[in-house]
């Protein structure tokens, strides 16, 4: 099956960039089930990457039924180079070690929350559905992953060094989640999205008091990594995607 | 239940006299069909056989994530990702609830799983065969799952609560995977000749394993006769195989698969289908350690453990970090 180019009407683009975000957290959380430091965690990363595919999920849904290309959730997942994926840079990074893991979900968790929250009073009524739905999920993935930063962060010297690593890998990775361009513009100029940039002083409210809670330092380093939301991707997501596409590439256009 | 084969676990003592009045009371209890519960008086060889056999079983759901977990990242579609997600999750929850039922008996998780991790404990001999493809998936969900569950619901009414409870919620769920694997291999079946292809060999290569993972025949079996006084048994292992291909060849022919099984006949007589000879020999030296995953699994398993060993340490600082910091406020 060849590649799928969808729409680019700005509400099917501003839709699949969250849904791409979605999808690739959600892959990269799987990842870790079988392999994860305790059965607990396995529970809660597995958790974790459940809720977001399912987000991924609706968000595709929509897109498609807005695009009306006949496009299903599965072409957009799995018939999509990379380049026509939009999701930020920070979500595609591995997983590294369980520090890096959690750093990286609660830099998500603490823009996806309050995003959601915001986004409830969406014009369009089903984006406020799914961004009610999310909201609750994205309570959970904070209030977890803050926990474990608090925990890595004030405990032993490995887990300290370790978190301390982790901050400083994913930290110039979290500008891209407050960036937008003309076409989310235009969507936000509906009401049917909010200005992610408006969620920054929440964020950094978040980061600032579980850091202190973690007794650790925020970066005050301003230089920001770029591309995801234009299709210019690390090299890690080809990886990601060939294996996230491989039974769709290897046997075309069967069901499943 | 995914017991097979008896740990070499050395018997931690209490082999002194019991006392008989205490003894009888208890098997009485058991034939009235009453749960004994985590307090009451067992004999030392019901509490043994006991964590040997929900440990084995937790071991089992534990390392059985592995096979399965191993296509997450390569399910075919959004929803079969999400469901395989959630079913390897279902199998995480089912270990974590039966290693608290064995802690009931006495021993730790902990315990238990360096059991597990130093090979001493076993587990399912089937979570040593290779899940090289999709339909890979299918066929664990049908086949290994439906063989799970014949052995499992007798267990609901084990005589030991705890045990009985946690198994009649892993057997609502697990009826729930045996239809999603069905349902993979149906959409398979109807599918093109790859998929269709995918599937036969699928069943070629899982149809006997599932079959031994029923244990020994009668013949052989080396602790069914106590188990079933206990009322932790109910059926013998021949007694349950005979049910699941009952069950099982009538499922197959529905998918238009063939069984790996030439002698494979349904005798009128007894009304039961008759399987061929079992290869025993393959049942030993997997369970001894041969399979072609014994290695693979156990160092996956070691590896998760060795390096998540910092996270825990952690955790275990931070609590007591914080308890200092209460009692000294």
């Amino acid at each position: 099956m060849t590649s799928i180019s969808p729409s680019n009407a700005p509400l099917v683009q501003f839709l699949l960039r969250r849904a791409d975000d979605a999808l690739i957290l959600g892959h990269r959380l799987s990842e870790w089930v079988g392999h994860a430091p305790m059965l607990e965690e396995e529970m809660a990363l597995g958790n974790m990457g459940l809720d977001l595919i399912g987000q991924a999920r609706s968000l595709y849904q929509y897109a498609g039924e807005v695009e009306g290309a006949g496009h299903s959730e599965d072409d957009f997942a799995y018939l999509r180079r990379e380049s026509a994926y939009r999701n930020v840079l920070l979500v595609e990074q591995p997983n590294g070690d369980f520090a890096e893991t959690m750093i990286r979900q609660f830099f998500y968790a603490a823009f996806a929350d309050p995003y959601w929250r915001a986004m409830k009073a969406s014009s369009d009524p089903t984006i406020a559905a799914i961004a009610a739905k999310s909201e609750k999920e994205m309570t959970y993935h904070l209030r977890h992953s803050a926990e474990w930063v608090v925990r890595l962060g004030d405990s032993t010297a490995e887990a300290r060094r370790r978190i301390e690593a982790a901050i400083s890998r994913f930290w110039p990775f979290t500008g891209e989640l407050f960036s937008s361009d003309e076409l989310d513009a235009s969507v936000i100029a509906t009401g049917a999205a909010i200005d992610p940039d408006t969620i920054r002083a929440e964020w950094l409210a978040t980061v600032q008091s579980v850091f202190v809670r973690a007794k650790l330092t925020v970066p005050t380093s301003t230089w920001m990594h770029r591309g995801g939301r234009s299709g210019q991707h690390s090299e890690h997501f080809g990886h990601l995607l060939s294996e996230l596409q491989y039974m769709q590439r290897a046997v075309p256009g069967a069901v499943w | 239940m995914y017991t097979q084969a008896l740990n070499s676990n050395p018997d931690k003592g209490s082999a002194s006299l019991e006392d008989a009045e205490l003894s009888a009371r208890f098997q009485a209890r058991v034939d009235a069909e009453e749960r004994i519960e985590p307090n009451d008086w067992m004999p030392a060889a019901y509490r043994r056989t006991l964590t040997r056999q929900i440990s084995q079983h937790a071991h089992s759901e534990i390392v059985g994530m592995l096979p399965e977990g191993n296509w997450i990242t390569r399910a075919p579609s959004l929803r079969r990702k999400a469901a395989l997600l959630a079913k390897v999750q279902d199998e995480c929850g089912h270990g974590l609830y039966l290693y608290a039922a064995a802690e009931t008996l006495g021993t730790s998780r902990e315990e238990l799983i360096d059991q597990l991790l130093s090979g001493k404990a076993k587990y399912s001999s089937i979570f040593n065969y290779p899940v090289p493809t999709w339909a890979d998936v299918g066929a664990i969900g049908w086949l290994v799952d439906g063989a799970a569950i014949m052995n499992q619901i007798p267990l609901c009414r084990c005589s030991y609560g705890p045990y009985a409870r946690a198994m009649i919620r892993v057997c609502k769920e697990e009826s729930f995977h045996q239809r999603q694997g069905y349902e993979i291999m149906l959409t398979l079946s109807r599918g093109n000749d790859e998929q269709k292809a995918m599937a036969q060999d699928a069943l070629n290569r899982w149809w006997w394993p599932c079959l031994m993972m029923f244990g020994p025949p009668d013949t052989e079996s080396q602790h069914s006769d106590q188990s079933t006084t206990w009322k932790i048994k109910r059926f013998s292992n021949d007694e349950l195989r005979q049910k699941f291909v009952d069950a099982t060849v009538p499922q197959a022919h529905f998918l238009g698969l063939t069984i790996p099984d030439a002698s494979l006949h349904y005798d009128e007589a007894s009304g039961h289908w008759v399987y061929g000879e079992i290869d025993w020999d393959e049942f030993r030296q997997v369970i001894a350690g041969n399979g072609p995953c014994n290695r693979d699994r156990l160092a996956a398993r070691r590896k998760a453990h060795d390096e998540g060993a910092w996270v825990r340490e952690a955790a275990l600082a931070f609590v007591a970090k914080s308890a200092n910091a209460s009692v000294a406020a």
